[in-house]
């Protein structure tokens, strides 16, 4: 038996295949990069919320990163897609239904909120590594406690937690490619849709996955750059 | 409230028990290659550190939805023949987990000092023993914290394996969800039972970081 396979790599240049990975790349792309907008701003804020003095902001947001990092992420997605719309009851959710191009929103959706927590566990940390002095030497000129946060702390903070969002803004690519299972076309859609056309699932995706290798290094390559330049003078680097 | 969740949990529960075997299959096999691998990654030799470094670092940039898919169809070629999709999931989920278990139990190796080690030395145990009863203790005391999360993740990972058709948890709440169309309280029980087991496993894993931390082995 062995090896009989005959192997055809054209499946990743020959039209309409190279058009459709083309496609793919673009919208993993998309998702990965919009989703991260959503991921940042809001783990930024749950992050911070997190630490605030009130003790009921404390709680929703410590809930909102528990609920979101302990169920997987296709669970998420899946809740978000198919439960989404109907809990806005029979009418308005059947409405939402057809809009055009809702698994391409929802996975959108879904990555930016499920990143999010993650974010916001990195910022928590990032506060706990700045020394209790900090809070009180800025307090002491006279600044309110949200004037801290947004011009002293959240700044510092994200210096410090550069390093392991680098990894997150990886993950958010990598996670992305769950969206699939939802019929949003990106890189790993393509390669399975591929397959489906031509039997040569195993070529498609190799392809793909040198794909999210050359994106990996890339994102890498950059972030190195811009953690040099927001290097905090005098910290250990790694 | 969750009539149609009633209704179907036998089978519901039985893709629970397909998610926990393969959870298991999963980290036995996960762990038991990680520690070669991570022993692998501390390697003075080129020939075994070059290699294990490549795999390392390629899975780790891959999802792991398309290193399912992969073996998916890899393996019916070596094989000759097609495999059922439980094994070649299991496959798939040891080959990509082993890389995270590789990277704890590496940091874990590398965070004994060899003054630790000579000063076991120093009084007069063999090689066997200060591994057996020194090093390998703190390192896995060291590492227990990383390990119980990272198989929290291999937990939550497993439900990936829908995507070959596998009828583990998920694949089966969306075959009900199909016949029942009742969406909200089908997934928020998917989600409760997740987080359930999830969340306890997170506070065992922070109960020893701070153990850890009390008495200094971290």
């Amino acid at each position: 038996m062995g090896f009989a396979y005959d192997f055809d790599w054209g499946v990743l240049w020959r039209q309409p295949y190279g058009m459709w990975l083309l496609q793919g790349i673009w919208l993993t792309l998309k998702i990965g990069f919009l989703g991260w907008i959503i991921a940042l701003f809001l783990g930024i804020l749950i992050g911070t919320l997190r630490v605030t003095p009130w003790r009921w902001l404390r709680f929703v947001s410590t809930a909102y990163t528990e609920v979101f990092r302990n169920v997987p992420f296709l669970v998420q997605l899946f809740f978000w897609y198919y439960a989404g719309p109907m809990i806005f009851g029979e009418n308005l959710g059947r409405q939402i239904n057809q809009i055009v191009g809702l698994n391409y929103y929802m996975a959108i959706f879904a990555l930016g909120m499920y990143t999010a927590s993650r974010v916001a566990e990195h910022m928590r940390a990032g506060f706990a590594s700045i020394s209790r002095d900090q809070y009180q030497a800025v307090l002491s000129t006279g600044m309110t406690h949200s004037q801290m946060y947004r011009y002293v702390i959240i700044p510092y903070a994200l210096r410090i937690i550069l390093p392991p969002l680098t990894t997150e803004f990886l993950t958010i690519f990598k996670n992305s490619s769950i969206a699939m299972t939802i019929g949003v076309a990106e890189i790993t859609f393509m390669s399975y849709r591929i397959d489906a056309e031509t039997f040569h699932g195993l070529e498609a995706t190799t392809g793909a996955m040198f794909i999210y290798l050359v994106l990996g290094l890339t994102v890498v390559r950059v972030m190195g750059i811009i953690e040099s330049k927001f290097k905090i003078p005098g910290m250990i680097g790694r | 409230m969750f009539d149609a969740v009633a209704r179907n949990l036998p089978f519901l529960i039985g893709g629970f028990g397909v998610t926990l075997q393969l959870t298991f299959c999963a980290l036995g096999g996960g762990i038991a290659l990680g520690m070669l691998v991570g022993l692998g990654r501390i390697s003075r030799k080129a020939w075994v550190y070059q290699p294990v470094t490549v795999y390392v670092n390629l899975i780790r940039n891959v999802p792991l939805i398309l290193v399912i898919f992969w073996f998916y169809f890899v393996m019916p070629i070596i094989a000759g023949r097609p495999l059922n999709p439980f094994l070649s999931a299991v496959i798939s989920f040891i080959i990509f987990e082993a890389t995270y278990f590789g990277e704890i139990f590496r940091a874990g190796y590398q965070s004994i000092s060899k003054d630790l080690v000579n000063a076991a030395y120093s009084t007069g145990l063999t090689y066997s023993q200060t591994a057996r009863y020194i090093l390998i203790p703190i390192a896995f005391r060291r590492m227990l914290p990383s390990l119980i999360t990272q198989s929290i993740v291999t937990f939550q990972d497993t439900s990936l394996a829908f995507v070959i058709g596998l009828q583990e948890f998920v694949r089966r709440t969306s075959i009900v969800d199909n016949l029942e169309v009742r969406s909200i309280q089908l997934f928020s029980f998917v989600a409760i039972v997740f987080f359930i087991f999830c969340f306890i496993g997170s506070k065992i894993s922070r109960h020893f970081e701070e153990k850890g931390r009390k008495t200094g082995v971290l």
